[in-house]
């Protein structure tokens, strides 16, 4: 690669967004897979929450490495950006974008954006309350005093009972559908693969944008009109 | 046809530029995009205004020297053609149209509706070429077996006539399509392998410092270019890149 740096070079730019879109596509389907089991069976759900909130490797390997991964796919995604603006100082007074590319292609940064301010609520609603409990009260048991079994799909159900985040998750899993409807085949391309499987990729791709954030909109309605 | 012509005038590079608005009469469907505009220069002269500085040459579609962002797109709005090769019947007579430079940091404005594409030279003598021996013993390409396939589809790359419109249409102003068509077309075909991971490296380095920005997979580039060249190329070029990258000394 070029001499001053590994993501120094345009393609490896590319390819480093590519391989850190995968690892998070991944990631989402992993996730869809554990939280579709709050609908179907409540007891799995806490089951798989408590191991996954309590299991050494994920604690402490995976979720760091998820983390870093998040913030890796939004720096370079940020500085992609940045790069290309500078790359046409002048803009054009007429641009018809629309004539030779998707939306969804032109506008990354914006759906990006979205999905970024969604991780903060996100985060705020799931995680952060998850490392207070564990990591400064301590309490790594999963349940909550005087109850019994664990607390997982109780606080779940109780952060959909408000209709405005409902609202904006769904809002939210819209916009990262349409993310994913460009970034999925976009990530293989990027990796240099464009050949005869090209045209089935792209309609799977097509289907996973569309049926994982359906998946996570269906959960929280399911929820909302559950509790 | 009777039109109105909004065009990008710049006196030079350091001038700032800005919109002029041409009302035109009298234009035949029949003639091409460049004609009219020879139209419009004679108009300006006849009135003692200084002429519209743009590019062309052959005006049959092979040289790729015409370079028009017309009403929102390179090359206007027919597909597959070039400036030279778009036909007024495309417009509609009172139609207003937009007709301004290629932009990017990477084609500097030289004045009104030229812009300065060495670039794409400097990409070119980058490792755009295959190093022959010409001493007089020189194999017969001919001799050198290759699948029908591959030289197709490396004809298909070579068709790049390197006008810009894949910079001028991407929203990020990347030459990844034309790079890609230049590396595909050599590193397909035997003579071009000995010095692939060479060329792709190379050219690739020159293109970052050209100032041209990073392909984000759009497609406008495949749909604007006059010659079709595919996205299959820059994947191609991004697996040349890689296995360059990771097998090279260098």
């Amino acid at each position: 690669m070029s001499k001053s740096g590994p993501l120094s070079s345009s393609i490896a730019r590319k390819m480093a967004m590519a391989l850190s879109a995968f690892f998070l596509m991944f990631f989402l389907l992993q996730h869809l897979t554990i939280n579709m089991t709050s609908v179907i069976d409540g007891d799995t759900f806490n089951d798989l929450s408590q191991f996954m909130g309590t299991n050494f490797l994920v604690q402490y390997i995976l979720q760091p490495v998820l983390l870093l991964g998040v913030v890796f796919h939004f720096v370079i995604g940020f500085v992609l950006e940045l790069k290309n603006r500078s790359a046409r100082d002048v803009r054009y007074v007429k641009y018809k974008g629309a004539a030779s590319a998707t939306w969804m292609s032109r506008n990354m940064i914006l759906t990006g954006l979205v999905i970024l301010a969604f991780m903060g609520l996100h985060f705020y609603d799931f995680w952060i309350p998850e490392l207070k409990t564990k990591f400064i009260d301590g309490d790594w048991s999963g349940m909550v005093a005087g109850e019994e079994g664990y607390r997982y799909l109780t606080e779940l159900k109780h952060k959909f009972e408000n209709p405005v985040r409902v609202g904006i998750y769904v809002v939210s899993f819209i916009l990262l559908g349409l993310h994913l409807a460009h970034g999925f085949n976009s990530a293989f391309q990027s990796m240099g693969a464009n050949n005869k499987y090209t045209k089935g990729l792209k309609k799977f791709g097509i289907a996973f944008s569309v049926l994982i954030p359906l998946g996570f909109i269906f959960i929280a309605l399911f929820h909302h009109f559950n509790h | 046809m009777k039109l109105t012509l909004k065009v990008w005038r710049q006196k030079s590079a350091n001038d700032k530029g800005k919109i002029e608005t041409y009302p035109i009469d009298n234009i035949s469907e029949h003639m091409s995009f460049l004609e009219m505009m020879d139209v419009l220069n004679e108009q300006l002269i006849t009135e003692g205004k200084i002429p519209v500085s743009f590019d062309h040459d052959c005006r049959e579609g092979i040289c790729g020297m015409c370079s028009m962002h017309i009403n929102g797109e390179p090359h206007g709005p027919d597909r597959g053609v070039a400036t030279c090769q778009l036909h007024m019947r495309k417009f509609k007579d009172g139609d207003t149209i937009y007709i301004e430079p290629f932009r990017a940091k990477g084609f500097p404005i030289i004045k009104d509706l030229v812009v300065d594409r060495s670039a794409f030279d400097r990409i070119q003598h980058a490792g755009g070429f295959v190093s022959v021996n010409t001493s007089g013993n020189t194999q017969d390409a001919n001799a050198l077996p290759i699948p029908k396939a591959d030289a197709d589809t490396a004809f298909d790359s070579a068709t790049c006539i390197g006008c810009g419109a894949c910079v001028a249409a991407c929203k990020n102003a990347s030459a990844m399509l034309f790079v890609s068509a230049k590396v595909s077309q050599f590193s397909l075909l035997p003579q071009g392998k000995v010095e692939a991971k060479r060329r792709v490296l190379h050219m690739v380095e020159q293109m970052d410092k050209e100032g041209f920005g990073n392909c984000t997979n759009t497609g406008a580039c495949e749909v604007e270019c006059p010659k079709g060249i595919s996205l299959e190329n820059i994947a191609r070029m991004n697996r040349e890149y890689l296995k360059a990258s990771v097998s090279s000394s260098k």
